[in-house]
Formats: C-alpha cells, structure tokens, sequence
C-alpha cells in the first residue's frame, strides 16, 4: 500500500502525518517502558528501605549482630539469618559448582552425540520445577530421607565434627543446602556448559597431541581456560541460592537462633520474611522483616553485579551473552 | 601453564595409572549427568505418582475446603491462578516488548547496556522482596488484592520477556529492515510490520517462559493474596486463591489427607509449567533457525 511513495523522487517530504506521529510515538512509548526498568531497581530500593524504616532508627546497624529474634521481648536481629543464610548458600554452591563443572565435562566431551541435547535438556527443566513444588518434595520425600539415612551416615561418619553433631532431623540447614543444590545446579550448569563448549578445539587437540589423557586435557586447557567463567556462573547461582524464600522456608524449619550442628532447624533472611510476613504482631516486627528483605535486596544486587562484572572482563564474547541470558532462557 | 602442563605430562609416568585415573574422572562426570537426570525423574517421579491418585474431575471443580475440614478442590486457585497470571501477562508482555524494541532499534549503544543491566539486576532481585515492594506500594494500609499479586508477578515476568525479546530482535537480518527502508517505509511501520513478526516465534518463546516462571511464583503470593474468602471469586480486587499457596498450605498441614491433596496440586502445576516449557523451547529452536542463527 505504501508502494505509491517508492517512486516519488522526495521521500521525506511525503512523510505523512501518521508516520511523523507514529515514530515519536514508538520511540518515546519504547523509551519510558525502557526508563521504568530501570527506575523499578530504585524504587523497589526505596520502597523497602522505607517500610524498614521504623526498625532501621530503632536498631540501628546493630540490627545485623544481633542474635535474637523474639516477638515478645520485640528485640529483632538479622544474625540467625545471615548465618542461615550463608552456611545454607555455602553448602549448596560447594556441591553445585563441582557437580555443575562434572555435568558440563559430560554433556561436552563425553556424551554421545545424539545424547547431548535431550540430557541438557533434561537438565535445564530441573531449573523449571517450580519452588513450592520441590518445597513439598523436600518436605515429604528428601527430608524423611535425610532423616533416615543420609544425616546418619555423616554422623557415624563425621560425627567428631561438631557441625556432623547432635540429632539428624528432616528439616534443618543441611535438607535446606541439598533443596538449594538442585535449584542452582541447572543454573550454574547451563553458563557453564556454553563456557566449555567456546573452548577453542586446536587447544584441546594440542593437549592431546602431546599425549594428554582426556582427564589431563580437561585440566590443562579446559578448566584453566573457562576459570573466569566458571567463577561468574558460581556467584550467579549463589544470587539464586540467597533469594530463594518459599522452598527453604517449608524444610529448614523455621529456628531463630545460631545452631553450629547442620542437622538442626535454622531460618535464612527469605524464608524468615514468607514464613513470618503475614503473621506479624507488631509494626515494629513487619519493620523487621522489611529491614531483612532489605539487606537480602543489598547482597542480591551486589552479587549479581559483581558475577557480571567479572565475567565481563574475562570471558569470551559468547560467554557474557550467555551469562545474561542463562535465567530468562533455561 | 605450558611448562608445569608439559611436566606433568612427562613426570606422570605410568600410563596405566593415568588411563585409570582418566576413567575414574570420566566416570565421575557421567554420574554426576546422571544423577541430575535423576533427580528430575525421582521429583517428576514422586509427583505423578502421589498426586495422580487424587486428582479427578471432582477435584478440579470444586473450591476448597473450609480451613480443617477433609474434601474439597482447587477450583478457586485455578481461577484465582489464572487472572492473576493473565493479568501479570497483560502488562508484562506489551511493557517487556516495548523495552526490547527501544534497546535494539532506537536506543545510543550506552543507554542500551545500562538497560540491560538494569533488567538483569531485576531479574536477580529475590521475589520475596519483590512481594515486600508491592506490600508497600499498594497494600499497606489497605487490603490484600490479586491485583497487587499481579503487579509483583508482571515485575518477574518483566526482565525474561524484554531479555529474550532483545536477543531475538537483535538476530532479525539487518538486510530486511535495509529493504523496508529503501522502500521509504516508515521506522515505526518497519518495526511492527517487518522486524517483530518475523521475530514474532522466539517473542512468544519469552512470553511462554515468563508465564511458566510465574505461575508457580509462591513468595509474593504470600504477602500479596494468601487471605481470600469462599467459594470462586474473579473479582482482582479481592484477595484470590492461587495453585501455588494452595501446594505451600498443605505441604505445610499435619495430615496426610492434605499432604495428599498438596501432590495433585503439584501435578496440575508441574504438567503447566513443564507442557509450556516444551512449547516455547520448540518455538524457540524453530524461530533461531529460521533466522539463521547457529
């Protein structure tokens, strides 16, 4: 329909008033949805600091050590949570990341072909389970589990260790890390995997020209090569592993003190905020919790900015693509 | 590197003692697949087995039960689920899309990287806090509302649709939108008529994948829509029922009727999420190729 303007010798002049209008328009509806993605950080930023707020110029910084949670006493710290938090995330990127680098050695080097995409698909759908969901089988299939037979074994094992000691339960920081495994494992796996596959082949085909074993190469030009990667997309899956609220919260159990031994009930700053929220019995509590998410805000951003950040400087181009994409596109 | 790899390769000796070592890591690399392809089948596994036997019509379409009282379905979560996600959708999709546009077809190349910062930070934020901003933005002080439920879905959904629409508008060949332009083809018109449907497969992709990630959003639920009456309600400004907050109550319940209940929740849940899942991958493979990409 526009075909009649082709011939005309001065294009621009027979731009019609649609057309004026509707670039503007395109551009300037495109530019504000633009503008409110990036002032949604800031106000999300805002909004929470400003529910804190009351808990903030009661507590002050000391807020953080405190080790106390106690709606009676209205005394409230986030220490129980930090610390359930980190040893929580700890455990479960020690087990991802390996498990992640191992899987992804599978699905480059020694799968067969034909095999390749459907096991890395498999993988990848593991990320899309929702987390209620595997809450649930946390609760009634991995916690009996744990209780039964793996926490046991470490003990009769480990037991000399403190944080092996005391009474295996189903819910705890260790049932709370295995459920975090499974949820950052796809993740960390998915970066990882599109890292080993940018590995240039002439490298690995000179290690083994010179006789490397497969498991030699993996060491001596795969693993080296993807060292930068490989931390951005740990750190990655660590963001994923604090945020995580609903899945801990139904099997960690819901303590609010320290406790050294893995197997005892414990809290993170999520699973405080979706177990506590609704059921609050004084503003200065709510306050609290607020304060929580807004530290749980804090960490989240800096740790996602700082995976990018380093994989920016020391990944190929491919890798950093991947990095954003690895949570939108599983 | 070269000189301790070269070393270790002569020091090693003992080519029996490498190969074994090699196998044994092969080995551990393969267990490793496996058991993640296990643990998705024994998940998968536990819910199709616990909940098949409780599902059925009956379920399906009668609202829960009063708190406590044996019986009842999840009717009302179905319907709460679904507006809640239609209308997360409804503002999400146009507003991702629109972010997607501005940065591959309008956007100076700076302000383009900050905005994708910008989505990937929000992508990280956890969606409980999420949950606590729409708490402060529009239900303290007032009441719970599917809406508010809404608003927090539709921040999730945001940065999943805007970031794959712009990796799929941004491999559109630049020769089609050249073309349109040599027709004298408004900018405006190329963009909606030439560059988003020919991207328009992997665009839906996005949009399947954010709605599948949402459905089975539970955190902001909590805060936002968890104290909901009786019975089926469609009104948004109402606090609704929703699949999610139904599987966490009753894998929270003592009895096994409830946990039994919580299963067949899941896998109606689960069958959503993995059924879109699949569709927007196979959309996702067909759109790449036909672009030429990879």
């Amino acid at each position: 329909m526009e075909a009649g303007t082709v011939t005309h010798p001065v294009l621009r002049f027979r731009r019609n008033l649609s057309d004026r209008v509707g670039d503007r328009l395109l551009r300037g509806l495109s530019g504000l949805a633009a503008a409110v993605a990036i002032l949604a950080i800031g106000g999300i930023l805002y909004e929470v600091a400003r529910l804190a707020g009351p808990a903030i110029s009661h507590f002050g910084l000391g807020f953080v050590t405190t080790n106390d949670w106690n709606p009676v006493s209205q005394r409230f710290g986030a220490a129980p949570f930090l610390y359930g938090t980190a040893v929580t995330a700890l455990i479960a990127l020690l087990l991802a990341g390996p498990l992640s680098i191992a899987i992804s050695i599978y699905l480059t080097e020694l799968a067969p072909r034909r095999l390749r995409r459907p096991v890395a698909t498999l993988v990848d759908m593991l990320a899309a389970i929702p987390s209620v969901v595997l809450g649930l089988w946390g609760i009634l299939v991995l916690g009996p589990f744990m209780h039964d037979t793996i926490e046991p074994a470490l003990k009769s094992a480990f037991g000399f260790l403190p944080i092996f000691s005391g009474e295996p339960s189903a819910f705890g920081y260790l049932t709370a890390a295995f459920v975090l495994t499974i949820m950052a494992t796809p993740i960390v796996t998915s970066v990882v995997r599109e890292i080993f596959e940018t590995v240039p082949g002439e490298l690995k085909e000179g290690a083994y020209a010179l006789g490397a074993t497969r498991s030699e190469m993996v060491r001596m030009v795969i693993l080296p090569y993807s060292r930068t990667g490989i931390v951005g997309a740990v750190i990655l899956g660590l963001g994923r592993a604090i945020g995580e609220a609903i899945a801990v919260a139904q099997v960690i159990g819901g303590a609010t003190g320290i406790n050294i031994s893995l197997f005892h009930t414990g809290g993170t700053l999520a699973a405080q905020i979706a177990a506590q929220f609704q059921g609050t019995t004084s503003a200065l509590q709510k306050a609290s919790l607020a304060y929580l998410g807004l530290i749980l805000l804090v960490f989240t951003v800096l740790v996602n900015a700082v995976a990018r950040w380093i994989v920016r400087r020391g990944a190929p181009r491919e890798v950093r693509m991947t990095l954003t994409e690895a949570e939108a596109v599983p | 590197m070269s000189a301790p790899a070269h070393a270790l390769l002569l020091d090693r000796g003992g080519l029996r003692r490498r190969r074994r070592f090699n196998r044994l890591v092969e080995a551990a690399a393969t267990a490793a697949a496996l058991l993640a392809v296990a643990v998705l089948l024994i998940v998968v596994g536990s819910v199709l087995v616990k909940g098949a036997g409780a599902l059925s019509l009956h379920f399906l379409t009668t609202p829960m039960a009063l708190f406590g009282e044996p019986g009842g379905g999840i009717s009302n979560a179905i319907a709460g689920s679904a507006i809640m996600v239609a209308l997360a959708a409804a503002m999400a999709i146009p507003v991702g899309l629109l972010v997607a546009i501005y940065t591959t077809e309008f956007a100076p190349r700076r302000f383009g990287h900050a905005v994708g910062f910008a989505l990937d930070v929000l992508n990280g934020v956890p969606t409980i806090v999420t949950g606590i901003f729409v708490f402060g933005l529009l239900v303290a002080g007032r009441q719970q509302s599917g809406f508010a439920a809404s608003v927090a879905l539709a921040i999730v959904m945001l940065p999943i649709v805007a970031r794959t629409g712009q990796e799929v508008l941004a491999l559109v060949p630049g020769t089609l939108k050249e073309a349109a332009h040599a027709l004298g083809i408004a900018r405006w018109r190329t963009t909606l008529r030439v560059t988003v449907p020919t991207a328009a497969g992997g665009l839906i992709t996005g949009a399947l994948l954010a709605v599948a990630r949402v459905a089975g959003e539970t955190a902001p639920l909590i805060l936002l829509s968890s104290i909901f009456g009786q019975g089926v309600l469609t009104d948004p400004r109402q606090a609704l029922a929703s699949i999610p907050i139904f599987i966490f109550r009753s894998s929270e319940a003592p009895s096994p009727e409830a946990h039994t209940q919580a299963w067949a929740a899941a896998l109606v849940l689960i069958a959503v999420v993995l059924v879109l899942n699949v569709i927007a991958r196979v959309l996702y493979a067909r759109s790449r190729s036909k672009m030429g990409a990879r």
